[in-house]
């Protein structure tokens, strides 16, 4: 066993009456026309991926692709139709409804895209929601949620309700509550969705930081594939239920597997998403200019030094070995060349 | 060709007319036929046929099968009774221990249950008066008759009025604020000071016990029929049966089970108390989103945390709007439970309409109503408050009801002790105003019913007299020179029209039980007193609703007096109707005009409003005048949501018509009296209840079939 915390091997879900029998009958050949025709829609067709400890992989789909019925099946929020389930080993979907819940209330946080507050708690309660239900002595889970509260930054409104909360604040609440327990796995199912695009970006950088505070092994369900380029250590992009492409963003962007992939990545700007190390060349030692640079620096932060020279530039490692050359027409070709055409 | 492609749907329904009407002509009207002979009497005849099924014989006068069906449900009544009177005397005797004589007797099952129950509401109800009016028998419960009057110091006081006052205006502060505590405050020394304290105080009594009891109940069932799909498909029945079920038609199986008194008042209304609370429960649970329940359990919940902790605190307001409809049909079956002994304000309206006292009736009626319209209130601040920032109380302010409360307790408790010295030969009134001593209105209101038969008899009776002859007699003898075969064709035929072969199967066996059971003729007596009313209410609120919507403060008015209305417990519409046109159908259709006309309004208003503003702004723009928006665009789109309007106008017309039975009428409703005071009434009530219910849900099955198709059609909702 790896450190895989969460493991899926070739998960179904397919809604409707006959779901279990034309699933059998289909015998591993899902076709979503097909079974539509029969009065079954299929929510997520042969998924199989694993997402190690501490790491943030995104899936990307747009409405109707499975993205949130993947989430809860490995949540358990549905049952899955069909294949394998382990989280941290366990085989998930053979828990019994005790364990499901012991499960829940120690090692599994949850953010939603409506917030999904209790409308009748205040925010200090709403957070020390899931520790009381745990059976925290009241005073523990109050301490502890306070806690919580000043983690992400909503002190001084502790006693409000959620009503009286904008967007933003009310997702702090979310993420806190989501938190309270202190899980292993956190899932966000488009936490950020609902909220403005200034808001949005913030309540990002927020995540992000939390995130390097944490390190928490997480499942992030968004539409927005900038928001996937910007968060994801991984990508698995999703259609129909299927899993186009399951990669590192920079792989995504530069190989993308399908036509489908492809509609992505062409108009996202390459020098944000890829580093020097994805179009360096190899290293060579001879007419280098003076001017170096690392090979984890993004494209759109050093690409104006580089455009400054006119030999090719050294890239180092963590080292300050030169372990590769970029020339400085690659991120003219990088930034401009391979796009769609502009006219 | 053209025409009939085009709409292909008028044809239909003409083609329909024309078979109905040519029928109508077909069947000729059998020479013996007389309206009044025309029923199954269970009198012997030698003219009549008889058939036996289940060992009962049913006697019926026969006609022409296609003029009217032979009641082939006749035995239906007959054999509920006899189900009734078997469980309750013969079906699993058992022995019980009896507390009196000390020693076992054998009782049936369901005899000794209902007794047992019936003990229990009793103690209830005895226990909350007496909190309020004061007395022994809760006392008496726990100890004996002996023992209390060896030790009178422990007759309960019984609370002075000062203090149920403050109490009330306290709870208004709290729920929403001065306006409520003022009116509460207002409410309550209005009752005391014009001497209907104690029929109040009875009603309230009855109310605390009714109301309570149908929200735990309700609250349950809803809970089980949201979580289970066969509870709910269950349940799902009864309850649509129950909401046009009149209300007197449960009292008499009720009657026969409990017997009478204020125990079987309880208990009838939570019969019909809790279907509307079953489905406010479900509609609030259902409502509460996904992902707030996915949170839940991602919380850890277990089933029971997740409904107690999770669904149930988020469904609060729609839960709460239940309590609110718990309460007012609690005070509209405080007063026709009167019928079968509930003690109040109800039983002094109903002897008072019985001596056509109209001034004793008035100032009852007035006084229902008027805590009618508290309890609402209340109930409705209730359900929309909110809690607010808490943080930065005081210790005063956070507890400063409870201390109010506590002072009014004990400044009504030392005043009306200080009364007990002063107002010693007389009547203490800091304590209670006693009937006799309140100020009474009645002459004046009776004074004024006589000034109006002395001065505008004349007018009254002419058109009266108009009425009856002109329009309700012709309109009657139409109604009931359908043939059985025509109408049942006509029924049949519309529901297919509007909701294809299921519709069409469904209202045809309502309609058909209804002609096989021994009153069609009574059942087409009602729908006609019915449809008069509906006409005209629907017209009346049609007009009203348009023209106050189109202004903003008319229709925040509009909606106000509906609210108002639709608060007064039904019976209270008879008072001014009898103090005008005396006992007649007029009285009655006037009633159930005034009442239909409602909820034909307040839909007529809402349908309109819910216009969206987006499409007000653009008809605007695009040029078209204010008619030619109303026509064009306002009322086709509010017509769906009008006609669930004139759905709930004829369930109001039909409850309004039944309850005209206490003035006379010749329909069903006049039956369900009937059965009250008859011996073996049980199931004759039931049945005939059912059958008004049937007739109800014929036309709610095909209202909201086409408003549904309309929806889907015009893409609302």
């Amino acid at each position: 066993m790896t450190d895989a915390i969460i493991k899926c091997e070739s998960v179904y879900k397919i809604f409707g009456a006959n779901a279990k029998k034309m699933l059998q009958e289909a015998n591993g050949n899902v076709d979503a026309k097909k079974f539509q025709e029969n009065g079954c829609i299929v929510g997520v067709n042969n998924a199989s991926f694993e997402v190690s400890k501490g790491e943030m992989l995104v899936v990307m789909g747009l409405s109707g692709s499975g993205k949130s019925t993947l989430l809860r099946c490995i949540s358990r929020l549905t049952d899955a139709t069909d294949g394998k389930i382990y989280i941290e080993g366990q085989d998930l979907l053979s828990l019994k409804n005790k364990e499901l819940i012991e499960l829940r209330r120690n090692k599994m946080g949850m953010v939603f895209q409506s917030f999904a507050l209790l409308p009748h708690k205040t925010v200090l309660e709403n957070i020390a929601f899931p520790l009381q239900i745990k059976g925290v002595k009241t005073q523990d889970s109050i301490n502890k949620a306070m806690d919580m509260v000043k983690l992400v930054g909503l002190d001084g409104r502790e006693n409000y309700f959620p009503r009286e909360l904008s967007g933003g604040q009310q997702q702090r609440v979310g993420i806190a509550r989501s938190l309270a327990v202190e899980p292993d796995i956190w899932f966000l199912d488009e936490p950020f969705s609902a909220l403005d695009p200034l808001i949005r970006k913030e309540m990002q950088d927020e995540f992000l930081r939390l995130q390097a505070k944490l390190q928490k092994t997480i499942m992030f369900i968004t539409h927005d594939f900038d928001e996937a380029l910007k968060l994801a250590d991984r990508i698995a992009i999703m259609k129909d239920g299927i899993i186009e492409q399951l990669d590192t963003p920079a792989n995504i962007v530069l190989n993308p597997a399908t036509e489908y992939v492809k509609k992505f990545t062409e108009e996202v700007p390459r020098e944000k998403v890829l580093i020097i190390e994805d179009i360096m060349d190899a290293p060579t030692t001879e007419n280098l200019s003076d001017l170096k640079v690392s090979k984890n620096e993004i494209i759109e932060n050093v690409a104006e030094k580089i455009l400054t020279q006119e030999k090719s530039v050294g890239v180092t490692d963590e080292n300050n070995k030169i372990v590769g050359t970029v020339q400085p027409s690659k991120i003219i070709h990088t930034v401009f060349g391979g796009r769609k055409n502009n006219d | 060709m053209e025409l009939l492609k085009k709409y292909p749907k008028l044809f239909q329904w003409l083609f329909l007319l024309i078979v109905f009407f040519a029928l109508c002509f077909a069947i000729d009207v059998p020479e013996t036929y007389k309206f009044i002979r025309g029923q199954a009497e269970f009198i012997k005849d030698p003219n009549q046929s008889t058939y036996t099924l289940f060992g009962k014989e049913v006697r019926y006068y026969a006609f022409d099968t296609l003029w009217r069906l032979p009641p082939l449900l006749g035995w239906l009544p007959i054999w509920i009774n006899d189900a009734l009177f078997f469980l309750l005397n013969e079906w699993m005797p058992m022995e019980f221990w009896n507390e009196d004589t000390q020693e076992f007797k054998t009782r049936p099952l369901v005899l000794q249950i209902t007794r047992n129950i019936t003990a229990s509401m009793t103690f209830l109800i005895e226990l909350i008066r007496e909190i309020l009016l004061g007395g022994v028998e809760t006392v008496v419960a726990f100890t004996s008759w002996d023992w209390i009057d060896k030790n009178p110091w422990a007759e309960l006081p019984g609370l002075p009025w000062t203090i149920v006052a403050a109490s009330a205006a306290i709870l208004g502060y709290k729920l929403s604020g001065k306006g409520l505590a003022i009116f509460a405050g207002l409410v309550m020394i209005y009752i005391s000071v014009f001497g209907q304290w104690k029929p109040s105080m009875q009603t309230l009594s009855f109310i605390l016990v009714a109301a309570p009891l149908s929200f735990i109940f309700g609250l349950t069932l809803g809970i089980m029929a949201f979580k289970s799909k066969r509870v709910e498909k269950a349940l799902y029945p009864i309850l649509l049966v129950m909401q046009t079920m009149p209300q007197y038609a449960v009292l008499v199986p009720a009657m026969v089970l409990f017997g009478i008194g204020d125990h079987a008042a309880v208990i009838i209304t939570m019969v019909v108390a809790i279907p509307p609370m079953i489905l406010l429960t479900l509609l609030g649970l259902r409502a509460v989103p996904p992902e707030v329940i996915e949170a839940g359990k991602m919380s850890g919940c277990n089933n029971w945390q997740l409904m107690t902790k999770v669904l149930i605190p988020t469904a609060r307001r729609d839960i709460l709007i239940g309590v609110n409809q718990v309460i007012m049909v609690c005070f509209s079956m405080a007063v026709i439970a009167a019928f079968i002994g509930a003690k109040g304000l109800g039983w002094n309206l109903l002897l008072a309409l019985n001596q056509l006292n109209i001034g004793l009736a008035l100032e009852a009626g007035l006084c229902i109503s008027l805590i009618a319209i508290l309890l609402d209130k209340m109930s409705l601040a209730w359900a929309n408050k909110q809690e607010d920032y808490f943080g930065n109380l005081t210790f005063f302010q956070r507890y400063k009801n409870t201390l109010f409360f506590a002072g009014a307790v004990l400044i009504g408790a030392v005043l009306a002790y200080i009364g007990s010295f002063y107002l010693k030969d007389g009547y203490n009134y800091l304590y209670e105003v006693p009937h006799n001593k309140g100020i009474s209105t009645a002459d004046f209101w009776n004074k004024g019913v006589d000034w109006i038969w002395d001065t505008f008899f004349q007018t009254l009776k002419i058109f009266n007299t108009w009425l009856i002859v002109e329009v309700l007699q012709p309109m009657r003898a139409l109604y009931l020179r359908m043939p059985a075969v025509a109408t049942l064709v006509l029924v049949v035929g519309a529901g297919y029209i509007i909701g294809g072969i299921r519709s069409a199967f469904t209202v045809g066996a309502l309609a058909l039980f209804i002609a096989l059971s021994p009153w069609w003729d009574r059942a087409l007596v009602t729908t006609y007193m019915a449809t008069f009313g509906v006409i005209i209410s629907s017209t009346i609120g049609f007009v009203v609703g348009t023209l106050c919507q189109q202004n903003k403060y008319t229709t925040n008015f509009m909606l106000a007096v509906c609210d108002i209305f639709q608060t007064f417990p039904s019976f209270v519409y008879l008072i001014p109707v009898m103090m005008l046109f005396g006992i007649t159908d007029t009285s009655v259709l006037i009633a159930v005009i005034i009442y239909a006309t409602i909820p034909a309004t307040r839909y007529t208003i809402e349908g309109l409003r819910s216009v969206p503003a987006g499409l007000h702004d653009a008809a605007t723009m695009s040029g078209v005048t204010k008619l030619q928006r109303l026509f064009k665009i306002e009322f086709p789109l509010a017509f769906p949501h009008m006609m669930l309007g004139l759905n709930q106008t004829i369930v109001f017309a039909l409850f309004m018509v039944i309850i005209g039975a206490f003035i006379g009428t010749e329909d069903l409703g006049q039956y369900i009296l009937k059965a009250l005071s008859d011996k073996a009434g049980g199931g004759k009530g039931l049945v005939l209840g059912i059958c008004v219910a049937f007739i109800g849900l014929i036309f709610d099955n095909l209202i909201r079939t086409w408003v549904e198709k309309r929806k889907k059609h015009l893409g609302i909702d």
